[in-house]
């Protein structure tokens, strides 16, 4: 879940209103958001980096937070405040427009050649005119574009945004991908011209971007776009150039994103867009850019598609359990910013889904947003009037699994293991046993345990070529090995499944070598005529391998043929 | 147990003394060790009202080690001075006595010596007075012999080193409701003999200790975590739920992902989320025809929804891990039950599940995942909020409230919090939430069925129901046997 932090005064003068703590707490749980955590720079920093580093740090209050992470269009204070508002019915959701050129210009375009199709084949782009930056909406457009790379863009992976100050460079623009070698820029903050294959060492031990250098590493071309004097505007998805860096004083927004996941760009771009195009002179509006693509095909963004959808309040009523008229949901998901009216026609409601709520794809994303404006807990509480029989769990299919042999089987392996000791699915449930015993040599003994538990074998026969075994393992460790003890507890557990002692039909044990056990004190276990496992006194190789040192006997059987 | 003879002597001091005694003073009448008195009153206590004893304790000085040896072979002062022959000694001579240094200085500022630095052939020390009186060993000598009491406090102070208060537990001892001289010997249980003989009516018998503990029973422990799964699944089957057969801790990433309608390029999916299969790596065999509608409602949409509009691959939905949720194991419930006649079903399960988390003292890479599951027509969100009421009020939890939240695969989703009295705020029990058409509708389910569900983890209630603060203390293989033993049974709604 993301989580979005904001400077508390600022949050509640774009609200116009202040709110305690609690306040704010209860209309963010109430809107689906989490009020993760009340603090500030220098509380961050004492925390991280002790209090010396912390010194003149600001103590601005900061508020954290969680952000659904299907909601693209909260990662920002703009965005947050923009739909508390409208939640809140003081404001209506704003209409995102986007526009040609002023003065019949042409528009901006962003041509990609066919270089790209192997490492990062889709561009988006678009033109923010006139747009005002104070240092706090400087800083928030940033911080978005960070949210949105972690977020939807997939840590560059999917998607990357360059922003440009579009007055220190002239399109048309070129999207290709060169050689390393052949990529010569000035990047942003550095000082001198370098190769694309010297960023990539640069970079290597840069504590931000040494993350997004795997995903061009080992392309045989970089992505690039130049303008059309040559000049870099960014090498995607790493870095930017530092020539069309944006600052506090860019009136004109060059975006683009480039992009292995065309309907992720199309969305991350709309987002940057509708959210920064309210500190433009003309609130909400976009100039359009033109992008061809290498077969000549020309497409305009940024969509900023609406859409509709109808609906029935009959089917919002009967999804969510509440009874309200078409009218009164209509304004409920107005709320929401899905903006919607009654049609007329008996109780359909025509909702608009707006380019900011990428995130509404079904008629049931809008049914949750009617609960959500009507307020999850306003709704009555009320019981399933489902018929059903409880049965507990019983393996049916108990044949089929009666078959191999336990010693034939192989493990299952893990390919990311977290830690040496879990490398493999577990086979043998006596490894665990054995370990709890070494960690609680302090108890009195005799120490006796068991566990009936799944192991996880390979099997060939099903669908994912392996299967869990329920077994029953159980361990006696005392000053003398207990043989006795541990074929009594056999015996008993016989009985109870009412399995008669017997060569046929019945359970009976028989010598048997296995390594894990002492030559001459195992014995293997048959039911019904079929091995089912082994019991014995362990072999003193196994006991000191597990640091113990007192005699073990063991039983280690598999119980399916009595599920 | 002190032999009778003793007993009895202790018995006639006692009985010569109105009001009572000490033991202490029982101890030096008698010349033994106050230990010894001490045994034989809780030997006389054992056989009923024949003396009452209570216990009271006294501070006593007591001297320490160097306080005895100053007691007995003088301070070191003294021992310095009485060193030194009346021709002097060579000041390193002296220095290396035992009680040199500290002596030394302590007889020059006496003034009972002096140094003679210029002497030939070095430093020489010589007595200045004939005689001392060596108050130091006299005061301690007092201590030794109990007579403290005559000391000053002031004087006390300058021998805080040399002493320290010891505490003497005694008993005062007065004679009890049956107090006799002699001593009759008690029976400690009654035999088959006696009933037999009819002698118990002569006998006395011992009294019972109520206040000691019973023998432990011979018997086995539940593991806290069992106990708990157990009184969930108690819950569910209560409820109607039929258990889930959750036996595949192996899933393909198709039925643990992509039948859920969670995008291919989800978090989730990462390898830092999710543990991968290297053998066997993949899945080969999947209901083909359902295989093609996933895809299509992943990639183009359907049934009503856009879609994610993404190049959906098999080679993703083949790869095998170890499942995240047991909802993998509802997924294959609902998918089968979706090829039959449909009947209206409650389910749940409760088994686990494995996750690539960063491990903490509240998370581990594998936890069990409790499950509850109803497919019907016509469910409503009310519907979910109103069962989840009741499953948590059978867990004694009843003030309960829902917030937004987001889940792949369900929507609406609704985290579930209660209030907790001990903090004094609102905390997450639970997720739960609708699943989703574009899940449902591929796998053949009618139109018209709704699918709610929720879950929770078995391990954090049984942490907060048990005081554990350490989830290694309770899974795996350092899980503290004793707390095992200890652990009461588990009554949830209480």
């Amino acid at each position: 879940m993301p989580t979005v932090s904001v400077k508390r005064d600022l949050l509640f003068e774009a609200l116009g209103q202040k709110y305690t703590d609690e306040e704010f707490d209860e209309l963010c749980f109430e809107f689906g958001l989490e009020l993760d955590e009340i603090t500030s720079e220098k509380e961050i920093l004492i925390r991280e980096q002790g209090g010396e580093k912390a010194e003149g740090a600001s103590d601005v209050v900061l508020y954290k937070i969680d952000v659904p992470a299907n909601r693209y269009d909260l990662l920002c204070l703009e965005g947050l405040v923009r739909g508390l508002q409208v939640f809140k019915e003081k404001l209506e959701a704003p209409r995102y427009k986007r526009v040609s050129p002023a003065d019949g210009g042409e528009p901006q375009r962003l041509v990609i050649t066919e270089e790209t199709a192997s490492v990062r084949p889709h561009a988006v782009a678009a033109v923010l005119r006139n747009i005002t930056f104070t240092q706090e909406r400087y800083e928030s457009f940033i911080e978005l574009q960070e949210k949105l790379h972690q977020n939807i863009c997939r840590k560059r992976t999917l998607v990357a945004i360059g922003t440009h100050d579009l007055d220190t460079i002239s399109g048309p623009f070129t999207y290709t991908a060169k050689p390393p070698g052949e990529i010569r820029f000035k990047p942003l903050s550095q000082s001198r011209e370098y190769t694309a294959a010297e960023l990539m060492s640069l970079y290597k031990t840069d504590s931000h971007l040494r993350h997004y250098l795997h995903i061009i590493e080992n392309e045989p071309l970089y992505p690039i776009i130049y303008d059309s004097n040559g000049i870099v505007l960014s090498m995607p998805p790493i870095i930017n150039g530092d020539h069309s860096k944006i600052s506090l004083n860019t009136k004109n927004i060059f975006i683009e994103c480039t992009a292995t996941d065309l309907t992720k760009a199309k969305i991350t771009l709309d987002m940057v867009v509708t959210m920064f195009s309210v500190y433009c002179d003309e609130p909400f509006t976009v100039e359009e850019a033109e992008v061809v693509y290498p077969d000549g095909r020309l497409s305009v963004y940024p969509e900023l598609a609406y859409r509709t959808e109808t609906l029935s309040g009959d089917f919002i009523n009967k999804r969510v359990g509440i009874n309200e008229s078409a009218e009164s949901i209509a304004q409920l998901l107005t709320r929401m910013c899905l903006r919607s009216e009654v049609s007329g026609e008996g109780d359909l409601i025509q909702v608009e889904i707006p380019p900011t709520r990428a995130d509404v794809i079904h008629a049931c994303d809008i049914m949750e947003d009617a609960a959500i404006a009507y307020g999850f807990n306003n709704i009555v509480r009320s019981t399933p009037r489902t018929y059903t029989v409880a049965n507990q769990c019983s393996e049916e299919d108990i044949a089929d699994k009666l078959r191999k042999n336990i010693t034939e089987t192989r493990a299952v392996h893990i390919s990311n293991p977290k830690t040496a000791d879990f490398q493999v699915a577990r086979t043998s449930l006596l490894p665990g046993l054995l370990k709890t015993i070494a960690a609680n040599r302090k108890m009195p003994l005799p120490l006796k345990l068991f566990e009936i538990s799944d192991v996880v074998l390979k099997d060939e026969t099903k669908d994912v070529g392996a299967r869990n075994n329920r077994r029953l393992c159980a361990v006696y460790y005392n000053k003398s090995p207990g043989f006795e003890v541990i074929h009594g507890l056999l015996d008993r557990v016989m009985q109870l499944l009412d399995v008669k002692p017997g060569r046929n039909q019945g359970y009976h044990i028989q010598a048997a070598e296995d390594s894990t056990f002492f030559p001459g004190r195992c014995a293997e276990i048959f039911s019904c005529g079929k091995s089912i496992g082994h019991l014995g006194v362990l072999h003193p190789d196994v006991i000191s391998r597990f640091e113990l040192t007192m005699p073990c006997s063991a039983i280690d059987i598999d119980i399916e043929p009595f599920l | 147990m002190a032999d009778n003879g003793l007993l009895e002597s202790v018995l006639r001091l006692v009985e010569k003394v109105d009001g009572g005694t000490d033991s202490q003073d029982v101890a030096a009448d008698l010349g033994v060790d106050h230990q010894v008195i001490v045994g034989a009153v809780k030997s006389l206590q054992a056989l009923g009202e024949v003396i009452s004893a209570e216990q009271k304790s006294s501070r006593h000085w007591e001297l320490t080690g160097e306080g005895r040896e100053i007691a007995e072979q003088g301070s070191h002062e003294a021992r310095v001075f009485n060193a030194i022959p009346d021709e002097g000694l060579p000041q390193n001579q002296l220095m290396k006595m035992p009680s040199g240094k500290v002596g030394f200085s302590k007889a020059m500022s006496n003034k009972w010596i002096r140094l003679d630095k210029a002497h030939e052939g070095g430093p020489r020390v010589f007595k200045t007075v004939e005689a001392i009186e060596d108050t130091v060993r006299d005061k301690l000598q007092l201590v030794q012999k109990g007579q403290s009491a005559k000391l000053e406090d002031k004087e006390k102070n300058e021998l805080k080193k040399l002493q320290c208060y010891w505490t003497v537990k005694s008993y005062w001892i007065t004679k009890g409701s049956s107090f006799s001289t002699t001593i009759t010997k008690q029976e400690t249980e009654l035999t088959p003999e006696m009933i037999a003989s009819g002698s118990w009516k002569e006998k006395k018998f011992k009294p019972y200790n109520f206040e000691a503990m019973g023998v432990a029973p011979d018997c086995g422990h539940l593991h806290p975590l069992m106990k708990v799964r157990t009184q969930f699944r108690q819950i569910f089957l209560e409820m109607g739920f039929t258990e889930m057969p959750t036996n595949n801790f192996i899933e393909s990433s198709f039925w643990n992902f992509d039948s859920l309608f969670q995008p291919q390029q989800h978090p989730a999916r990462d390898q830092h989320d999710t543990f991968f299969i290297s053998d066997p790596a993949l899945a080969h065999e999947f209901p083909q025809d359902y295989l093609e509608r996933v895809k299509k409602v992943h990639s183009e949409g359907g049934y009503g929804s856009q879609g994610y509009k993404y190049d959906w691959k098999i080679e993703e939905a083949q790869k095998n891990l170890l499942r995240t949720h047991t909802t993998a194991v509802s997924a294959r419930m609902l998918y089968k039950l979706a090829q039959q006649k449909f009947t209206p079903v409650k389910y749940f399960s409760i088994d686990r599940v494995f996750r690539n988390e960063t491990l903490d003292a509240t998370h581990l890479a594998e936890f069990h995942q409790i499950e509850g599951v109803v497919a019907d027509y016509g469910l409503t969100l009310g519907n979910l909020m109103g069962i989840l009421h009741q499953f948590f009020t059978k867990l004694g939890i009843t003030k309960l409230r829902f917030k937004p939240a987001y889940n792949p695969y369900t929507e609406p989703s609704m985290e579930v919090f209660s209030y907790h009295e001990g903090l004094k705020k609102w905390v997450e029990v639970g997720n739960s939430g609708v699943f989703r058409p574009e899940m449902l509708l591929p796998m053949g389910l009618p139109e018209g069925v709704s699918v709610i569900a929720w879950g929770l983890s078995l391990e954090r209630p049984t942490m907060i129901k048990y005081g554990i603060n350490n989830i290694r203390e309770l899974v795996g293989h350092k899980v503290n046997l004793q707390m095992v033993y200890d652990s009461p049974i588990c009554r949830l709604d209480s």
